[in-house]
């Protein structure tokens, strides 16, 4: 019953998404059409019915209906509601009635909400959406359909697989999908603006919420899934090069680009066709992404779309809609002018070279990971990995970070570096010194640079504040240093876990004490536990950081039984400076007991930095978005009052 | 790039173009799916020296002396804890049975496990080496069990057999020791 | 989702588990080398060989059985006073490159090393064009 509402709310919203396309395509053709009017509540409703059709989704996985084939593959009545929950998404047909599902409420909301650009750019914007949208529509009804039924119902769900059962893993596949999602709305703007040839500041005014807001969800993802990594996967690693992982970076890079592009667009009139390129390259990156996950084709093994036709349907919808958007840029591109100009010591300047820096790294990262793609075709195979991304990556990001503890410094249009000097020589010196000392200690060259760099940059991210009276500092301005000291902060992390990690892998008896850098961990027992679909052997560890006081581990062996499958838990022992690591490991024939045990000085703080990344992204859109409002509030206002008199 | 006050044009068509070429690679990497097996470097190269000591009392251990000489042997890269081993027992011993020299390599066992498993499915094996750490594994280029390689004459590695020998592939190894006389 | 598909590679190396063998690691499997310098190159290297069975992770996150006897293998390398490099090229030989996270330039993989100075140079470009002739 509810699956059967749910496919009707499915095909209705795509019908609707057809009806917005054709109803914006024929207003724009016809200035004057009456359809024009249609528009806004078409794709408000189309946004609801996707959104009630994904509800009806999670409440059939909720009930465990069998006879959904979708919840016979992926769930089973046994799993904790949690799970049974969030295997609504945990699935390639759910998460891409998500991925639908948060266009169309993206869509429905700038439908609502978004009154600044002129209708024609709206209506064009809307059609933009509509067809992405109807894409994946088409997608989800031919070849995808998440409602499909089992004839006769199953008698019992095949389970999802336990390494996925783990409540941040839960909630991290829509978070990325909120912010993959989230820059199409970017994509749809800068395509609107296209072929109206419409790019002003109040297009990168309109655009920027969303980019922020998509942004901000990228940053938690890829934070949560790296320390959801770190801690799962039992060996101490945060970050792999994985495809996977580098599926949901090169977004984050692009739109990192698009964010301040975006700015100098809103307060300087410059970067027109920069700002539309990265809007669509954006997207691109995020279907890029979503096709390398889905496919299959680079990870070897994976639950997903190791189906050919599926990794072709998404091909095509990329090849269509970034194919498109791209020839578009191509021939509207020459008409739309640069704007205004302005030297290179200026904050436009610093924010072109970042913007030229970070789409450097961003095509790093993807020839990096295609690559062996590339080999295969041509016959040999190859693997890319950490000593190749490093390194490159670094050369683009190294200046970067140099001149991101500047450009904050520097006025718009025309500055020069005298006025600044005695602003950035503290910084500046701060890293010199940074590197000595390390040098002095003998570090290695990747964490070397990026502790000096660390160092330097956390005290230039306050630099902007130096003059202002703190009480009359802007939200975004807190937003700004926010986000720049979390860079400097993650930075130091990284470079502190690569330089300072102890590891210890020993065999011990039980009672037998190891040491660990400054922690003294001892095993006191083995003892069985049992979860809800699994059981496991859980060690007793009891650690004492410089001879304080005991605090109690425990890391787990686990195995579940639907599917059966076996996963190490690791146990953490967190401290302001570090994190003790451990995990239990199999037992020797002489009884004696496997373990593994890192203590990684500031690894916390790569997590904590990005965190405050994503919190400088949330003090701007409030800011943002606080201002809009108020200028909404005002402008009504004045129209009110206007009315008044005019009576 | 907004720089430009005209930008040329085929710098604003460059995009589509890395655009259509990433297409196509793709679309060659989804559509010729590619083998995930890891192939061995050495096909065509000397089996390079090993001496491993015998896996079950009943069996000599497995020297690379020792598959020199005469005609083209079989290496089969197994062991007892590996399930499609079992079933590809009975291809091995087919292949004996037309006159194959079969020298296997006991992966990671135990001397009981191995003389079960033998017991069970049959023992093709002239020689069996013990390599409890998978040492020839990495000399040679296999990455899992069961691996297959003929050996010629001289002690060139001259094919790789990644996974079971099925039943109809009996003939292709038959043809392919053949090959290797030469 | 990313972090989905490496559980799942990782899950994959866990598969055979059904079918695991009993024999205890090999010796330096999960064993660290007395001196502290060889093993911190044994570390660096094995971070940059990869996984043969679970493919997407290097040997030294893997608790795959072939990762466990390359690692012993690497480790009795490394303490035997070999050179690091020349165990990546022992595995290179028997894997080809696939084997190793650090691309050789070869005549298949230059296009790897042309691409960053491709990007630097474009980069260079378009900087000198935004603002050549100007000044400052």
């Amino acid at each position: 019953m509810i699956a059967n509402l749910g496919l009707a709310a499915l095909w209705l919203a795509a019908a609707l998404a057809l009806l917005q396309l054709l109803a914006a395509w024929r207003a724009l053709r016809m200035a004057g059409a009456k359809e024009g009017a249609l528009v806004r509540p078409v794709a408000i409703v189309q946004g609801l019915l996707a959104a009630l059709a994904f509800v009806c989704l999670i409440a059939v996985f909720c009930q465990t209906d069998l006879s959904v084939k979708l919840v016979a593959m992926n769930s089973h009545s046994a799993k904790p509601m949690l799970y049974k929950f969030a295997g609504a998404w945990g699935n390639h047909e759910g998460s891409m009635l998500l991925w639908v599902t948060i266009m169309g409420l993206a869509g429905g909301l700038v439908a609502l909400v978004e009154r600044r650009l002129p209708e024609p750019t709206m209506l064009a914007t809307l059609a933009a959406q509509a067809f992405v949208s109807l894409g994946f529509y088409a997608f989800l009804l031919i070849s995808s359909n998440p409602f499909e039924r089992l004839d006769p119902a199953a008698p019992e769900g095949q389970g999802l697989n336990p390494l996925l059962q783990d409540p941040g893993l839960a909630f991290h596949p829509p978070t990325l999908y909120i912010g993959y999602v989230g820059l199409s709305i970017a994509f749809s703007f800068a395509v609107g603006a296209l072929i109206t040839r419409e790019v002003s500041p109040a297009f990168a005014r309109a655009m920027r919420p969303w980019v922020l807001g998509a942004w901000i969800f990228l940053t938690i993802g890829i934070v949560a899934g790296s320390y959801w990594a770190y801690y799962e996967l039992g060996w101490g690693g945060w970050w792999f090069w994985d495809p996977v992982e580098n599926a949901s970076l090169m977004p984050w890079l692009a739109a990192t680009a698009l964010l301040h592009s975006a700015s100098v667009l809103a307060a300087r009139n410059a970067l027109r066709a920069w700002t539309v390129m990265l809007g669509v390259v954006a997207f691109s990156m995020s279907m890029v992404g979503t096709f390398l996950v889905r496919s299959g084709i680079l990870t070897s093994v994976h639950a997903f779309a190791v189906d050919p036709e599926r990794g072709s349907f998404i091909l095509g919808l990329l090849a269509l809609n970034i194919g498109a958007a791209l020839v578009l840029f191509a021939l509207r591109a020459a008409t739309v002018t640069e704007g205004e100009r302005f030297a290179v010591t200026s904050r436009e300047g610093a924010l072109v070279f970042n913007n030229v820096m970070l789409t450097g790294a961003l095509g790093i990262v993807l020839i990096g990971t295609l690559y062996p793609l590339l080999a295969e075709a041509l016959g040999t195979k190859v693997s890319v990995g950490p000593p190749y991304f490093n390194p490159m990556t670094a050369v683009f990001v190294v200046p970067m970070l140099a001149v991101l503890a500047v450009g904050p410094l520097l006025r718009w249009r025309q500055d020069s570096f005298a006025r600044i000097t005695p602003m950035v020589a503290i910084p500046a010196l701060l890293t010199g010194a940074a590197a000595s000392v390390l040098v002095l200690k003998g570090m290695a060259v990747l964490p070397l640079l990026g502790m000096a760099l660390a160092a330097g940059l956390a005290l230039a991210a306050f630099m902007p504040l130096r003059g202002r009276k703190l009480s009359r500092v802007n939200l975004p301005l807190w937003g700004m240093i926010a986000a720049h000291f979390g860079v400097a902060v993650a930075l130091f992390g990284m470079a502190a876990d690569s330089a300072w990690t102890v590891e210890r892998l020993v065999a011990v008896q039980t009672g037998q004490a190891v040491e660990v850098g400054p922690w003294k961990v001892t095993l006191r027992t083995i003892v069985p536990v049992a979860g809800p679909n699994w059981t496991a052997l859980e060690g007793e560890m009891e650690a004492r950081y410089k001879g304080g006081d005991p605090r109690m581990l425990h890391p787990q062996a686990r195995a579940f039984w639907a599917p059966p499958q076996q996963t190490s838990e690791s146990a953490l022992a967190t401290r302001w400076n570090g994190q003790l690591y451990a995990v239990l490991g199999e037992q020797a024939e002489d009884g004696r007991w496997q373990l593994r045990l890192w203590w990684k000085p500031f690894v916390t703080m790569i997590w904590f930095g990005g965190l405050l990344i994503a919190l400088g992204g949330v003090l701007a859109l409030i800011g943002r978005v606080w201002s809009d409002l108020k200028r909404i509030i005002a402008r009504g206002k004045i129209a009110y009052r206007r009315e008044r008199q005019g009576r | 790039m907004s720089a430009p006050a005209k930008p040329s044009r085929w710098a604003l068509w460059l995009p589509v173009v890395l655009f259509v070429g990433f297409i196509a690679l793709v679309a060659v990497g989804l559509w010729r799916p590619a083998s995930r097996d890891v192939h061995s470097a050495m096909i065509g190269k000397e089996l390079p020296r090993f001496d491993l000591p015998p896996a079950v009392p009943e069996r000599p251990g497995l020297a690379r002396g020792d598959m020199l000489g005469g005609k083209p042997r079989l290496l089969n890269i197994f062991a007892s804890w590996c399930i499609p081993c079992a079933a590809e027992a009975q291809q091995l011993e087919q292949l004996r049975q037309l006159g194959v020299e079969v020298d296997g390599v006991a992966i990671r066992d135990k001397q009981d496990d191995l003389a079960v498993f033998l017991a069970r499915n049959g023992n093709p094996y002239a020689r069996i080496g013990a390599d409890p750490v998978s040492k020839i594994q990495f000399d040679i280029g296999s990455s899992g069990v069961p691996e297959s390689f003929v050996v010629d004459a001289r002690g060139v590695i001259r094919y790789q057999h990644i996974g079971v020998i099925a039943p109809d592939q009996v003939p292709m190894i038959l043809a392919r020791l053949k090959e290797a006389e030469q | 989702m990313r972090r989905a598909a490496i559980a799942l590679l990782l899950a994959a190396a866990a598969l055979p588990a059904a079918a695991q063998d009993k024999l205890p690691p090999a010796p330096y499997a999960y064993t660290q080398l007395e001196d502290p310098a060889q093993e911190a190159r044994a570390k660096a290297l094995m971070e940059t060989l990869r996984c043969l069975q679970c493919q997407g992770q290097s040997i030294a996150d893997s608790d795959a059985p072939i990762a466990g006897d390359m690692r012993s293998q690497v480790r009795l390398k490394i303490k035997a006073g070999e050179d690091p490099e020349a165990i990546r090229a022992w595995l290179v030989q028997s894997y080809g490159d696939y084997v190793s996270y650090a691309p050789r330039l070869t005549d298949a993989t230059w296009p790897l090393f042309a691409a960053p100075l491709v990007l630097l140079g474009l980069a260079i470009v378009l900087l000198r064009r935004r603002f050549g002739g100007k000044g400052a």
